[in-house]
């Protein structure tokens, strides 16, 4: 088991002849992800790797191949078009890698897509992986093993550091989900949280999240009122001056609110396990699933 | 993006926002002539990217000509909250008898822009939510319906007694909706909206945050930024596409990941230093990216020693190995530097720093010791 994706996950590439699109096809491909069409408007009735058949439109790729999962890596100012034609189109889960997408523009897509019943990962964000399953997104495989920890992250290469120290440590994992580091993404800690919970492969969750907002705190309470797991936390942004920006557009302390300490305070009355330091996480962990 | 308040004036005007009349001055002379034009008495006001304006110093009332210029003199060059004020806003004072807050601002929590109003105005919106919430009145607007005539009206009404003024009020936040949603805003704000003695309704301050993200799609308010009122390295940082922010510390990170960029700060301070910035080269960066960062960093005199953070996913570390060897043949280092890279391509990178006399490691925590451990003057590398 594991959440949001496994190997009866089937995809279509949204832009899978783009630079970006193309190249992380290939690599979902040799990962072992069922691709199973590509979306680039005015290309259809062409084969993306002389296998994977490309269509005009994702409801055209849906009804030929039935793909349950879109990922999204058309250009951000076509990114919201994307999203709302694969909820439109019947698929169920929605993966918008896409960086640099306009808030505004999310505040049409997030009620759209829920109002279909689809769940949107992102935007801004590096995608899931279910390893030795199925990988929909951008996360290297080869820094992932099969395993029973659940990772969930608002960051990219943060995760990636977590997760390789993970398993080099021999803590493997279930699925491991990036939500991205916009201020409006689809799915959340709570969504991730909630679905670990419940899957009987997940023994443990390690979560790294960001100044700004309030999601991490949001989480924090969830945990303690709604889960078993134990869960170790990391809250990224420290040093970060409020006011400012830190690359991601999510990350930011406005006023008072979304700094670490205060996320970090939540996570402490939670009970939730706080790593310090990234490398922390192994040793958080090991002592939480003995 | 921030923008000016008289910019931000400009906008709420073009969509029919009742505001007076104002101009900008750079130099003293200038706000004396544009207040002998308005005659009587007017507002001088430093127009800078920080709040807390007023407590600072940099907006005064000025009777006369004259005056308007010996006050600008003073506030045109003063430091507000460590940024240099280039210009002032002068416009002309108005009788005031009551101060509103309005505010449009992109919530996160309820995923949609939510108008706040308070009949308490003129003072910081945020002291007024924590010490009394009832005063203020919350109305998250679904963007795919807009505005609609019910809800400005109700906003009106939370404001003003008057049915004249709740109206008038009410074609207020219309004006306002429809400016933060064509102009690409994460905030758009009047503060104070007030009422005059003859029972007009004024907008006399305005504030707009415009979204990153939109600035592609609207270059006419991409070119309303202004780098005068920002540090020289960040904007050349964002001329070559690169996200920086200048910290006070002494160990220069350079990172891939606006997560792993803040975690390594993050070590840097744990490990007892203090980190001079935050640096992230962003996901697919090519060698040209690495020397424009280093070139900013060696730029910085506080900087004692250099950390490179690199977790190779799309990041390819021999492009970043690359950069590196081609940025210190150009310009050598006058200072140390502590490589750390692994993943994609990491054998092949390796192999490039260590032809060059640069050695890496792999581990992110010795990194960190020793980047901090050097930046003390501790042993060189």
């Amino acid at each position: 088991m594991s959440i949001f994706i496994d190997r009866n996950t089937t995809v279509v590439v949204q832009g899978i002849t783009g630079r970006d699109g193309s190249f992380h096809a290939k690599q979902m491909m040799e990962y072992g992800t069922t691709i199973a069409a590509g979306v680039t408007p005015g290309k259809g009735g062409q084969k993306f790797e002389d296998t994977v058949p490309i269509f005009n439109t994702v409801a055209d790729a849906v009804a030929a191949t039935g793909a349950n999962t879109s990922v999204i890596y058309v250009p951000p100012m076509f990114a919201a078009d994307a999203m709302l034609e694969a909820a439109d189109a019947g698929v169920k889960l929605i993966v918008a890698i896409t960086e640099g997408v306009p808030v505004l523009d999310m505040t049409r897509v997030y009620p759209f897509v829920k109002e279909r019943g689809a769940r949107l990962i992102g935007p801004n964000c590096p995608g899931l992986i279910t390893p030795g399953q199925s990988k929909v997104g951008i996360i290297p495989g080869r820094i992932c093993t099969p395993g029973r920890v659940g990772v969930v992250s608002r960051s990219g290469t943060l995760t990636y550091e977590v997760v390789y120290q993970l398993t080099r440590a021999g803590l493997g994992q279930s699925t491991c989900v990036g939500i991205g580091g916009d201020p409006i993404n689809g799915t959340n800690f709570i969504d991730c949280l909630a679905a670990f919970e419940a899957d009987p492969e997940t023994t443990a969750v390690a979560m790294m999240g960001e100044i700004g907002g309030t999601d991490e705190q949001d989480a924090a309470a969830f945990i303690k009122s709604k889960m078993k797991k134990p869960v170790v936390g990391f809250i990224a942004g420290q040093t970060a001056p409020p006011g400012r920006r830190m690359g991601h557009a999510g990350a930011i302390i406005s006023g008072s609110a979304g700094t670490a300490a205060e996320k970090i305070t939540a996570f402490e009355a939670a009970g939730i396990g706080v790593a310090k330091r990234p490398m922390d996480f192994v040793a958080l962990l090991k002592e939480r699933m003995r | 993006m921030n923008i000016h308040e008289y910019q931000a004036k400009q906008l709420l005007r073009k969509q029919g926002v009742p505001i007076p009349p104002g101009e900008v001055a750079s130099g003293p002379a200038e706000a004396e002539a544009i207040a002998a034009q308005y005659g009587g008495t007017v507002v001088v006001k430093a127009q800078v990217h920080a709040g807390g304006r007023g407590k600072a110093g940099g907006v005064k009332l000025a009777h006369s000509p004259g005056e308007a210029r010996e006050i600008a003199s003073r506030i045109i060059g003063m430091q507000i909250k460590g940024l240099t004020v280039q210009k002032v806003l002068i416009t002309p004072a108005a009788d005031i008898t009551s101060e509103a807050y309005v505010g449009v601002i992109l919530d996160r929590a309820s995923k949609k822009p939510v108008f706040m109003v308070s009949r308490a105005g003129g003072i910081d919106i945020e002291e007024v939510a924590a010490t009394t919430p009832e005063k203020i009145l919350k109305l998250p607007i679904d963007t795919r319906y807009r505005l609609q005539t019910y809800q400005a009206m109700r906003l009106g009404f939370f404001l003003y007694d008057d049915y004249k003024q709740v109206r008038a009020a009410a074609k207020i936040m219309q004006q306002l909706y429809a400016a933060f949603m064509s102009n690409g805003c994460s905030l758009a704000e009047i503060n104070p909206l007030v009422t005059t003695p003859t029972g007009d309704v004024v907008a006399l301050d305005a504030k707009m945050v415009i979204d990153d993200n939109e600035l592609d799609r609207h270059p006419e308010i991409a070119a309303l930024r202004d780098e005068s009122s920002e540090a020289p390295s960040e904007v050349q940082a964002r001329n070559a596409n690169l996200t920086f922010i200048k910290l006070d510390g002494n160990v220069g990170c350079i990172v891939n990941g606006a997560g792993l960029a803040m975690a390594t700060m993050d070590l840097v301070k744990y490990y007892g230093g203090e980190p001079a910035n935050f640096l992230d080269i962003g996901g697919s960066s090519n060698p040209e990216k690495v020397v424009n960062a280093l070139k900013i960093i060696t730029a910085d005199r506080s900087v004692k020693a250099i950390l490179f953070n690199i977790f190779g996913g799309i990041t390819r570390t021999d492009d970043v190995a690359n950069g590196i060897v081609t940025a210190t043949s150009q310009n050598p280092l006058t200072v140390p530097i502590v490589i750390r890279l692994t993943g994609t391509n990491e054998e092949i990178a390796m192999k490039i720093l260590g032809e060059h006399g640069f050695s890496a490691s792999s581990d992110m925590d010795e990194a960190v010791k020793k980047a901090v451990e050097l930046a003390k003057g501790g042993k060189a590398a």
